[in-house]
Parts: structure tokens; sequence; C-alpha cells
């Protein structure tokens, strides 16, 4: 207890005294307030978004609607495409070189092809955002499948477990840890994807904000918007760790295990 | 006549090919004959890997045999065996259900309604001894709960055929005791054929009502047979002080010492080759 409160007080000092000097140095050189903008200014842009202008929740509402879009589309589809393929041996071993492929493809290259089909809109970002989740989802069902230990799946067909069965009471729930401890890397993603796509071309969200404002040398608004998406990212990312303490009860933690 | 026992193995031979080099076979079981008559509880030992296992996976329909036929209840076996509860060594528990929703998993397999299966999966818990427990995730019970959750989860099923592969070998010796009676107490009253696993001599004797030693591998099969006159009902930690146990346990050990020794000079040479 004393030792997490005098932890918290070391992080405030240290977060102080990292604005303070961020404060100081752009006091006193216009150089570092022009490229690096000061806190109090930061500040003020926050409260001017959130509490006075009232603008910033249409942008932030897109981007969290494009992250969410693209993380049940992701999840939905890398869990289909996972089971389908880790049960069906030999579409794996004719899809793999693809897969392979497609997963060292650099895909954030395809934002511009993106926004050609899908145009300017949520759809181009909840695409590219998709390309990125799925592979993150699509390997760990994949290997949650593989990894079903032969002897769990023996008693469940002695136990007289029929295909359906064993996908729903033995694929599925082992896929499912597997994707739940790759949740925060696939919220994550779907965020960076939604952003970057904002980025590289719209009209709303966090992302376009940040690239007007950069091309208006308004170093301020970019920093302002990095705050929000990284107090955004915070959040998403309590949130499922949230959701994974629940639904993984059933898990053993080390040093939790109960013995009776 | 063969219709007459509950499980038949007959002739059974099983290789293995490997996988990674054709042309290499391994011969696990070889022109293994073994009957269960119902309601008969029979032993196999023999030393380690030496088909033990994959002589009860055939029974169990789960492989099926290069050569050699299975019989259930006078039907030749096709896939799985339906009449079969099958106690693994390992844990096969799934982890992600509760020990009740374990014990009932079968019956809802088998199409029984989740409130009529729920109601007899507890009466179950209670009869292993595990009241209160219902609602535990396997990793939050002790390894010899899991076992008894393993153990209620095969039986409520009513097999006429029960197959235990070395099922309590992962337990200390007073878990072991106490499960081995539990065991004799629930087959005592429903009096189910059992082909019981083990490489635990005294294991064997103390249960069975027939011991089958087995020699090593590769290319295993049957050396002998003891049928086991013990008095019922048995009290496994008891049984052991009796006279007629020590010579029966000297007797069977004088086949399955030689047999023990092959098997450990084999693995040797393996190992050095």
């Amino acid at each position: 207890m004393d030792n997490k409160f005098l932890l918290r007080f070391w992080q405030i000092v240290l977060l102080i005294l990292l604005l303070a000097g961020w404060q100081t140095a752009s006091t006193f050189s216009t150089k570092i307030a022009f490229f690096f903008g000061d806190p109090a200014g930061v500040a003020g842009k926050l409260l001017d978004w959130f509490f006075i202008e009232r603008d910033i929740y249409l942008h932030l509402g897109v981007t969290l609607i494009e992250t969410l879009l693209a993380f049940a589309i992701g999840t939905a589809i890398g869990l289909l495409v996972g089971l389908w393929l880790a049960l069906n041996p030999r579409a794996a071993a004719i899809a793999d070189p693809f897969l392979k492929a497609m997963n060292a493809m650099p895909r954030v290259i395809l934002a511009p092809i993106f926004a050609l089909w899908f145009g300017l809109g949520i759809a181009s970002k909840v695409a590219l955002a998709v390309t990125l989740v799925f592979f993150i989802v699509f390997f760990n069902v994949f290997q949650g499948v593989r990894e079903v230990s032969p002897t769990l799946l023996a008693n469940a067909r002695i136990l007289g477990a029929g295909r359906r069965d064993l996908l729903r009471h033995v694929y599925l729930p082992s896929a499912m840890s597997w994707v739940f401890s790759s949740l925060h890397i696939s919220v994550g993603m779907a965020f960076v994807g939604a952003v970057v796509g904002e980025y590289l071309g719209s009209a709303r969200g966090v992302g376009y904000l940040i690239l007007q404002a950069e091309g208006s040398f308004d170093i301020l608004t970019v920093f302002a918007g990095i705050v929000v998406l990284t107090l955004c990212a915070l959040v998403l990312d309590t949130l499922v760790g949230k959701a994974e303490k629940h639904l993984m009860r059933w898990q053993p933690k080390i040093g939790m295990t109960e013995k009776i | 006549m063969a219709s007459d026992y509950a499980l038949s193995l007959c002739d059974i031979s099983c290789t293995f090919i490997s996988r990674d080099n054709p042309g290499q076979r391994y011969a696990a079981v070889a022109n293994t004959t073994l009957n269960i008559a119902p309601g008969e509880f029979v032993s196999v030992v023999g030393p380690t890997g030496c088909g033990k296992t994959t002589l009860l996976n055939v029974g169990a329909g789960l492989l099926e045999p290069s050569s050699g036929s299975v019989t259930v209840h006078g039907k030749k076996l096709a896939g799985i065996n339906q009449r079969a509860g099958y106690m693994f060594q390992a844990d096969a528990l799934m982890p992600w259900k509760s020990a009740l929703d374990n014990v009932i998993v079968g019956l809802l397999f088998r199409g029984v309604e989740q409130a009529a299966a729920r109601e007899r999966g507890i009466a179950w818990l209670a009869r292993v001894g595990l009241s209160g427990f219902e609602d535990r995730y396997p990793h939050q019970l002790s390894g010899g709960m899991r076992k008894r959750v393993a153990m209620a989860q095969t039986l409520i099923l009513d097999p006429d055929i029960i197959l235990m592969d070395e099922p309590f070998s992962a337990l200390d010796v007073q878990t072991r005791q106490l499960m081995e009676n539990e065991l004799l107490d629930l087959w005592s009253e429903k009096k189910k054929a059992v082909l019981f696993i083990t490489h635990d001599l005294d294991e064997a004797i103390a249960l069975s009502d027939r011991v089958v030693v087995l020699s090593s591998g590769p290319a295993t099969h049957p050396l002998g047979e003891f049928p086991i006159d013990l008095p019922r009902p048995r009290d496994v930690a008891e049984i052991r002080n009796q006279p007629h146990f020590t010579e029966l346990h000297t007797k069977i050990w004088d086949v399955l010492r030689d047999e023990v020794l092959k098997g450990y000079i084999q693995h040797k040479n393996v190992a050095e080759e």
C-alpha cells in the first residue's frame, strides 16, 4: 500500500518534471516553441476541443467506430478462416504460401488501394484495419485448434461428441483462449489501422485532424491529437483487460491457482 | 462363443509406420487375443512402453488395428466404441468447463436435456465425494479431485465396458488407494466389464478378477493369464497383507520380471544408439 503510493508519487513527479522542462524550454526558445509546442498550449487546445468548441467528438467518434468495426469484422473473419483451415489440413497446406506472403507484406501500403476501392469514407479505413486484425486472430485461432491435446479430443469422441460438438465444446473454446490472449494486440492494431488510414486520406477522424494541423504547421494540434489517441488506446486496453479477466476465468494464473 | 464377451479383441496386430520414413515400421502389438466377460474386472500389466495403451485404444475404437477384429457384445466394432467409457492416464477434462459441466458433457452429446443432465451430474459429483465443487474449474481442483471428476464423467454415461489407462498413476499412494477402493465400490454396484491397464502389479492384483501379463515390446503379446481368486469385497490396502496375495504376486512377478528386464535393456540400447 505504502509502496504503491510512493510509486504513484514518483510517477507524478516525473511527469511534472517532464512537462515543466518542456514548458521552460519552449518559453526560452522560439525554435523549440515552433517545433515542439508547449504543454500549456496543448492543454488549451484539448480544452478547446472537448469543452469550448466541442468539435473533437465527431472526429473521435468516427475513429472509434472504425476501430470497433475493424476489430469485430477482423476477428470474425479470422475466427472463421482459422477454424476452417485448421480443421482442413489439405486446404491449409494449399493456402500456406499465400497466407505467409500476405502476412509478410507491409499491409499499410494497401491504404491507397483501399482508398481507391472504397473511397475516402469509413469503409477504406475499416478495410485497412481489418487486414491488420485478421492475421493476428487467424494465426492465434489456427494455433489454438492445433494445440488441443489429443487426449482431450479422444476423450470427447469417446463421450459421444460428433463433429459439431467437437467444434462447439472443444475447438472453439480452445481457439477463443488464444484469441483472447491476443485481444490487446488486435484491438491496438485495429486502432492503428483506423488512424493510419485517416492520416493517408480522409475527411473525418482524429488522424485527419492531425494531418490538417501538420499541413498548417499547427504543432499544438498535432500534439493534442497524439494525446487524445494515446488516452483512447489506454482506455480500450483497460476495457479489453476487464473483458479478458471475466471471460478467461477458467484459466489458471501463475501464483493464483487455488488448490483445495 | 465370442458373443458371450463384453469385449473381445481377436488376434490383434498393430504396426505403426514412421511418418518421416515409410520404410521404418514398428510392430507395437502382435497377435493378441483378449476376451473380457460382462461384469469381469481384467487388468493388463506389462513393462513400460509395451503397447498397453495401443491395445486399449483399439478396444475404444480410437485406433484401427492393422489386422484382427474387435467385437463388442457380439457385434463387430466399427468406429468409436459407443458402449465403452475411457479413463485416460493424462488429464482429459476440458479446462474451460466447470466440474459439473465436464461431468454432464457426455450426456449433452447424447442429446439429454440440459436440466435433466445437470440434475444427474450433481448426483454423480456427490457420489464421487465432490458435492459443493460443481462450479470449480479443473485448475482449481487437486489431482485426485480431477480424477474423481473424470470418473464421474465416464460413469455417468453408464457404459457397459470401462477402459482405464493407468488412471491413478499420477496420484500419491494414499489418494491412490482411496480412489481404488472407490472404484471397486462403484464397480461392485453395477458390475461392468473393466479393462484396467497398469504397470503396478500390486494394483492389478488388488483390483482384478484376472491379470494378463504382456511381453515387452516390440510385438507385444500376452504371456500368461492369472485368475485372482481373492475374496470380495476387498480393501486394496488390507488385501496386500493376505498370504494368498503374496503367493499370487510372486507367481506373476516371476513371469513379469524377465519382461521388465528385457524392456529395460531395449530402452537402454535405443537410448545409446
